[in-house]
């Protein structure tokens, strides 16, 4: 890239967001699959809006298409920070239908589940690219964080510019082990949580608002 | 671009290819010729072993084409390692500004189905790569 280029892209970029400050931002949730993204989206939406995102489920890829809930306002010490929530599938280099024969899935449906997922990882690398203005990373704290997916995800966010939030979920379970995760990106801020049972979602607001307002 | 056939030639279809790609080969490519010169390697069963390894961007960009390229019993996607990335405030404010960022690390591609990572840190990556 050229510099004049580049200097010019980053000064659009930074002014882009400077007169875009009115609008909602854009906070795509990200992870590998079956991290809790949904469990999150879903909890934050219900907490602030009433409804629901989309169908939980212990299956990986049940989250096929990037799903966005618009205007959740969350209130935080008397302001009111409006945000779109932007559910995306769960990223990965590979898709094996097979997978999907150990969860009780025909081959038929196992086949038509693989094609959506590989087409809603793509989806999710387009949001990211293009239609994010921020980035909520979920982990699975019982998981080692030091996986291919997880670099190279955290590198484009970085790349973007993207103000990202880390989240160690699932603390709700015995293995959960938050040090690994601030050990794995210990330059962006780490909050525990489990979505699933709402523990700690007071402080995950506190930083939505914190990051994202 | 094209990757030479391998001379001699594998008749038996019994080993596995290497390609290792210097960073001079890609520097003058575009983002796809890079993505296709990887992605034509893997899917014809072949280890690809970038010298300086790809831009985020360009990674973003891969994992899509994998994707759109997935075909049951045919194609899984790929297995992709790389060493950690470097602390980003190895980066001045300036190359922060203008978007430069180191990406000269050695990257390892392979097909999900062949290849399969043993250990990874910041200084060694282990693999196992089998057959077709």
């Amino acid at each position: 890239m050229g510099l004049l280029t580049g200097l010019r892209d980053s000064i659009t970029r930074v002014t882009e967001r400077l007169f875009s400050a009115s609008d909602p931002k854009r906070i795509g949730i990200y992870g590998p699959p079956n991290a809790g993204k949904t469990t999150l989206a879903n909890r934050i939406a219900r907490d602030w809006t009433g409804d629901a995102i989309g169908p939980e489920s212990h299956v990986p890829h049940e989250t096929r298409r990037a799903r966005r809930k618009e205007n959740v306002e969350i209130e935080r010490n008397g302001r009111t920070v409006t945000i779109d929530i932007v559910d995306t599938p769960g990223v990965t280099t590979k898709v094996d239908y097979k997978e999907f024969l150990e969860h009780d899935i025909d081959e038929e449906d196992a086949v038509r589940r693989s094609r959506e997922a590989t087409e809603g990882v793509a989806e999710a690398m387009h949001w990211l690219r293009e239609d994010v203005d921020g980035v909520i990373y979920v982990l699975d704290s019982t998981e080692d964080p030091f996986t291919q997916v997880n670099t190279m995800l955290i590198g484009i966010i970085e790349s973007q510019d993207l103000p990202v939030l880390i989240l160690a979920n699932k603390t709700d379970l015995e293995d959960s082990n938050i040090k690994q995760i601030e050990n794995a990106f210990p330059q962006h801020q780490t909050i525990p949580l489990s979505a699933l049972e709402g523990d700690n979602m007071d402080e995950v607001y506190d930083k939505i608002a914190e990051y994202f307002g | 671009m094209e990757m030479p056939e391998a001379t001699p030639t594998d008749p038996d279809g019994d080993g596995v290819q290497i390609d290792l790609i210097s960073g001079a080969r890609m520097e003058d490519l575009a983002s796809m010729e890079k993505i296709r010169l990887i992605l034509d390697g893997v899917r014809d069963g072949n280890i690809v072993i970038l010298e300086e390894g790809l831009s985020p961007d360009e990674e973003s960009k891969l994992i899509e084409v994998t994707m759109t390229e997935i075909s049951p019993d045919e194609f899984n996607g790929i297995e992709i390692e790389t060493y950690p990335r470097s602390e980003t405030a190895d980066r001045s404010f300036l190359d922060r500004l203008m978007g430069r960022e180191s990406t000269k690390k050695l990257t390892v591609i392979g097909p999900a189905n062949q290849i399969q990572t043993l250990h990874k840190d910041e200084n060694l990556i282990s693999a196992l790569v089998s057959r077709k």
